[in-house]
């Protein structure tokens, strides 16, 4: 004899109506039979026989209402032996057991009841294990362009290990629409080189299925405006599929391009996102600023085992840095960097911000204020100990970032900082961002709108008090 | 110019596979079938009883498609699908225990309760999801052809998606890169005539869905998907085709859905009739099973024998399903990276 139960027809119903027997007693029923009809407050549905056998019993009339979700409505007769190994008779017992609180059935309420153990979202990273590598003595330094660094990365990389390839729009025969690719073709041939249609959706999923049968695309989109398209295969495919699957999947990539405003391209072509992406668990995000940074961590970022956004700056891929020679230059992918020491007030930035907080620093030092500049370097995993610790140290805090400001990575950079070193400040912290709208196109209007060096000049002294 | 074509008439094409298949085949593809349905059956009692929450979509009339196909899959060859994926975990070589477990969120799930009905995979089997979002798989599939074709090895992703998804634009954009780089993707169009409750007339101005590809010169085959000889047969053309270097190929396997959408779809806007009239004229289990019995393939017993074991099957996951126990708080924080070494 098996019970047949009052199924739930979504993960919120308790009760409903029986409204109708399909069946009478007496009745052969087999799989997959409409038996019953159920009402609740939403649909009316039909309930379909699981096991076969004999309707024996009806034991809830129809049309009674209020009928409780697992509660028995019908007996059926075994119609055959292996219906007694069905577990439905079992199965009330289970119900049973999760709501006494049996200790082998924890109930899903209770688990969630308890505080979990482990880091939260905002967990420092065991800080001791990062260092930027020790430049050897000796080794020479070349002067190289953001843009040739950023090559050298791909190239070095690609020589290392062939399962990593480009693609993008215009990567390979038009040489990169921003030139990052230039040679590449020519060195690695159109099967690692590959130009795509205009269709930043398409590939970005395309490079995400690749990253999951195990290669190591690196994703070039123009600008990261146009990855607005495929945001869904950055966070839905790529970011937790290796959660999704317990592990067992994974999509070790690189989404890059350039980030932010270039120069009067106006509001569709100048936004900064890496608030966007940081905000992504699964994902790790690196805005660098100089030639070195953009190589070291363009080549971690490639070699990193997870989905990665590297968010370049058009507006600095013509600017010369030292970068040291060799293929070895890897950098760490979550540690920030001291540009320069200060005792007065610490401003954090990332990209090609880290300039003007650089240039304002020197204004500031010719107005008697030392400033910290703290080159964020990598959005997520954040390094908020390299900031809390110049905090400690000036108790006061500017956070310059191209993107807006309203739940943006200066709010977070701020929150770490309260949450970490709140009686270390001397001055509510303050935000340099861009001004809360779309970028204008008008020249005026576009600089009246993005940080300068003369926004976090004013904003490093208010927090000084000095005016 | 495309070169869509109609499919041969379901009965000749049928007739002429069973030749070439051996009793043991025959068989298989009628207990795969079966397994599928049972398990869905029982997953759907188990959400009734509140052990399966969230979305629950049945794959329970479409059995013939999953094992159809993938009973030409070849060693290394993928499968990706949508969230109706039940029916072709199964029929990859996953274990039901696993399967129906990661549907109760257990640990002892495929994802160890943390993906749910949604999203499974399984790296052993080949399987690579198990997708929420409609449309998505048709990009990721042709990526996974991207990489048969870097790596040269000669394998064909399997990509399925339904008439819905159809209708989503990245399945054009895979189709243009797919056939632009002749790439090896099998894509099967899973046309259960209803877009959750949008039939096809309703949500899709060229409703004959091998016909999807004919601007991006990509044939497509129309496919009676309740038949799985028939559903075989023009998996092993379409395979062939994709494995020789020849490109994509679309497979419209035309199939029916018995069950709502998901578990809380009361499935409205379609009558009783209409799916009983496929039960009793379509079924594609019954349709074996009668070929079987009439062919002299299998007698009667024989086919109660592979009824038991699929039941003892099914009955033994839903109870593996149940006393696998949660998993542990600390899975939490676990598996959002990769923490592997460089």
């Amino acid at each position: 004899m098996t019970d047949i139960l009052m199924p739930a027809l979504s993960p919120t119903m308790e009760e409903g109506t029986l409204a109708k027997w399909h069946v009478k007693v007496g009745d052969s029923v087999a799989s997959g039979d409409v038996i019953a009809e159920i009402e609740t407050d939403k649909a009316t549905m039909e309930v379909e026989a699981v096991d076969e056998g004999v309707i024996e019993e009806l034991l809830v009339e129809a049309g009674a209402e209020g009928v409780k979700v697992n509660a028995p409505i019908a007996r059926l007769s075994g119609g055959s032996a292996s219906a007694k190994s069905a577990p439905t008779a079992d199965e009330p017992k289970a119900a049973e057991a999760q709501a006494s609180g049996d200790p082998e059935k924890t109930s899903p309420t209770e688990a969630k009841a308890e505080q979990p153990e482990g880091d939260g979202p905002a967990a420092v990273r065991p800080k001791e294990a990062l260092a930027d590598p020790e430049i050897p003595e000796g080794a020479k330094l070349v002067k190289t362009t953001v843009r040739d660094a950023l090559r050298d990365a791909m190239a070095e990389e690609m020589r290392r290990d062939d399962t990593v390839f480009l693609m993008g729009e215009e990567v390979a025969q038009y040489q990169g629409a921003y030139k990052v690719s230039r040679g590449l073709l020519e060195e690695f041939g159109e099967r690692r080189v590959i130009d795509t249609p205009i269709t930043e959706h398409g590939f970005a999923g395309l490079g995400v299925g690749a990253a999951m049968a195990g290669l190591k695309p690196i994703v070039e989109f123009m600008t990261w405006n146009f990855a607005m398209q495929a945001i869904d295969h950055i966070i839905n495919s790529a970011a937790k599929t290796h959660y999704m699957s317990g592990g067992q999947i994974t999509t070790p990539m690189v989404f890059r391009g350039p980030n932010g405003a270039a120069s009067r391209v106006a509001a569709q072509h100048s936004q900064d996102f890496a608030a966007w992406y940081a905000h992504v668990p699964g994902l790790k995000v690196i805005a660098p600023y100089d030639a070195a940074d953009a190589k070291g961590l363009l080549k971690a970022a490639i070699r990193d085992p997870n989905p990665v956004v590297f968010l370049e700056h058009e507006m600095l891929y013509g600017q010369e840095f030292d970068v040291p020679e060799g293929e070895d230059h890897v950098l760490p992918i979550g540690l920030a960097k001291v540009r320069r020491a200060g005792a007065d007030v610490t401003i954090t930035a990332y990209s090609r911000m880290v300039g003007l907080a650089l240039k304002a620093a020197e204004e500031l030092a010719a107005e008697g204020i030392e400033a910290e500049v703290v080159d964020l370097r990598t959005i997520r995993p954040l390094d908020h100990d390299t900031v809390v610790e110049s905090v400690q140290k000036t108790h006061r805090l500017v956070t310059v970032e191209e993107g807006w400001g309203p739940m943006g990575v200066g709010a977070e950079v701020i929150t770490r900082v309260i949450e970490h070193a709140f009686d270390y400040l001397d001055a509510p912290p303050a935000r340099v961002c861009q001004e809360d709208v779309p970028l204008p196109y008008a020249a005026n209007l576009e600089a009246a709108s993005l940080p300068s060096v003369e926004k976090i000049v004013k904003a490093a002294k208010a927090v000084c008090y000095r005016s | 110019m495309a070169r869509a074509k109609q499919a041969a008439k379901t009965g000749a094409s049928s007739a002429e596979t069973v030749e070439g298949l051996g009793k043991d085949q025959l068989l298989g593809f009628y207990r795969d079938m079966l397994l599928i349905r049972r398990f869905e059956e029982r997953a759907g009692q188990l959400y009734g009883m509140g052990l399966i929450g969230g979305f629950c979509h049945l794959y329970i009339g479409q059995e013939a498609i999953a094992v159809g196909v993938q009973s030409i899959q070849e060693k290394g060859d993928q499968v990706i699908t949508a969230y109706r994926d039940h029916g072709h975990m199964l029929a990859c070589g996953m274990e039901p225990n696993e399967v129906m477990a990661e549907l109760t969120g257990r640990s002892g799930g495929s994802s160890k309760g943390k993906g749910g009905s949604m999203h499974m995979f399984s790296r052993e089997a080949e399987f690579y999801g198990g997708h929420g979002i409609v449309g998505a798989p048709a990009p990721l599939g042709t990526g996974l052809a991207l990489a048969n074709r870097y790596r040269d090895n000669g394998k064909v992703a399997f990509t399925y998606f339904g008439d819905g998804a159809a209708n989503q634009g990245q399945v054009y954009e895979s189709f243009n890169m797919a056939a632009l780089w002749k790439l090896p993707v099998v894509y099967v169009i899973e046309n259960n005539q209803y877009a959750m409750g949008t039939s096809l007339e309703r949500s899709s101005s060229e409703t004959h869905m091998y016909k999807r590809g004919a601007s991006f010169r990509i044939p497509g085959e129309e496919v009676d998907g309740m038949d799985v000889l028939a559903v075989r047969d023009a998996a092993r053309r379409a395979a062939a085709h994709a494995r020789s270097g020849e490109g994509p190929f679309i497979l419209e396997m035309k199939t029916y859905r018995y069950r709502g959408h998901s578990m809380s779809d009361p499935a409205k806007y379609r009558t009783r009739e209409e799916v009983d009239e496929v039960r009793k004229t379509r079924d594609p289990i019954e349709h074996l099973r009668e070929k079987l019995e009439k062919d002299g393939v299998a007698d009667e017993a024989t086919l109660k024998a592979i009824d038991a074991e699929v039941k003892r099957i099914v009955a033994d996951a839903a109870e593996f399903a149940r006393t696998s126990p949660e998993p542990e708080l600390s899975e939490l924080y676990t598996e959002v990276y990769v923490e592997a070494a460089q």
